[in-house]
């Protein structure tokens, strides 16, 4: 729901990396998203095409990489991705503890071109 | 083309903001709780309750968020507390600017600051403002599946209050499988399960929070 505010965060901090580098164009944005943290794709590229209008990141590709919610679990202690409404082990069924947390949500690097490159 | 490295945080600019609030906060001797909540869980009930226990005991001051209207801060401000209503105009949740747009206007005062984010389990949990600690609010008839539906906000809550309690017997909520959750997301995390209505569990939740307080 709020990934308006996301988005424009995303295209700002994009649009100022790539202008330190001196860059013309940013080609494309490498975003890591944890499963927790609710952010839909489809949403983030709705918003991202009508605010980078007219922006050097307008057509830039999104892509995304997922970071699933890892949990432990407490009793034998084998490693696991959440179902989707338990948090319980599916060898034993002892209850699991969030360890990795998908609750990531960044940047992890953008694509650029500059003025005469044939690519972007 | 070339590939610029970054790792960087989508909502850096948020956090940064967050931080500048956290210090003056700090320095006002300000400790500040983000309520948490869906619409309609109780969270100015609850803040009303908590605030007969301890007006008398601490400063206490409420920073009201909502997409619309002032009807919270104007019950607050009727207990004869210090209130600020921000209305976000559609935002689904409060962010660090908003706190710090408010707080300009705002005599921050020793004590617990508690701010009311807008009514919403997601949106949220997602942007620091500033604050001490989250308390994730959840009302009985809400329905214990709310960690595995809504797990961010679990796991970022120092404690969740379980509100309306007084309803348990006439809703089936399991109580086992919402504590056993909560554990899996946030093992750390405090339980208070309280009744506004009826003040069951509100003393409990009360001193704790007098505890927490910056002295």
């Amino acid at each position: 729901m709020h990934e308006l505010s996301v988005t424009e965060s995303l295209l700002d901090m994009s649009v100022e990396e790539a202008e330190k580098a001196g860059a013309a164009h940013i080609d494309e944005i490498k975003i890591v998203i944890g499963d927790l943290t609710g952010i839909s794709e489809e949403c983030v590229r709705f918003y991202f095409d009508i605010i980078s209008e007219g922006t050097i990141a307008e057509h830039a590709r999104l892509s995304f990489k997922r970071m699933p919610a890892v949990f432990r679990c407490s009793s034998c202690g084998h490693v696991f991705e959440r179902e989707r409404l338990a948090f319980s082990c599916p060898v034993c069924g002892s209850p699991g503890v969030l360890i990795d947390s998908g609750k990531e949500l960044y940047i992890e690097g953008i694509e650029v071109s500059y003025d005469g490159d044939k690519t972007g | 083309m070339m590939e610029i490295k970054l790792v960087k945080n989508i909502l850096d600019a948020n956090d940064r903001l967050a931080e500048d609030n956290k210090k003056a906060f700090e320095a006002a001797g300000t400790t500040v709780i983000n309520m948490i909540g869906s619409p309609g869980s109780g969270k100015t009930s609850l803040i009303l309750r908590t605030i007969e226990k301890l007006k008398d005991k601490c400063g206490i001051q409420v920073i009201e968020g909502d997409i619309a209207s002032s009807i919270d801060a104007q019950t607050i401000a009727g207990k004869g507390i210090d209130a600020l209503q921000i209305n976000t105009e559609g935002e689904c949740h409060l962010d660090a600017n908003m706190i710090r747009q408010a707080v300009r206007s705002f005599e921050l005062k020793p004590g617990l600051l508690f701010i009311e984010n807008v009514g919403n389990l997601v949106c949220p949990a997602e942007f620091e403002i500033g604050e001490d600690f989250k308390v994730t609010v959840l009302s009985v008839p809400e329905g214990h599946d709310k960690p595995y539906k809504y797990p961010l906000v679990f796991s970022k809550s120092t404690a969740v209050v379980l509100t309306k309690c007084d309803l348990m017997p006439y809703i089936d909520f399991e109580m086992d499988t919402f504590i056993s959750g909560i554990r899996s997301l946030n093992p750390n995390c405090r339980l208070f399960v309280v009744s506004s209505k009826t003040g069951e569990g509100i003393d409990e939740w009360a001193s704790w929070l007098e505890g927490l307080r910056r002295r």
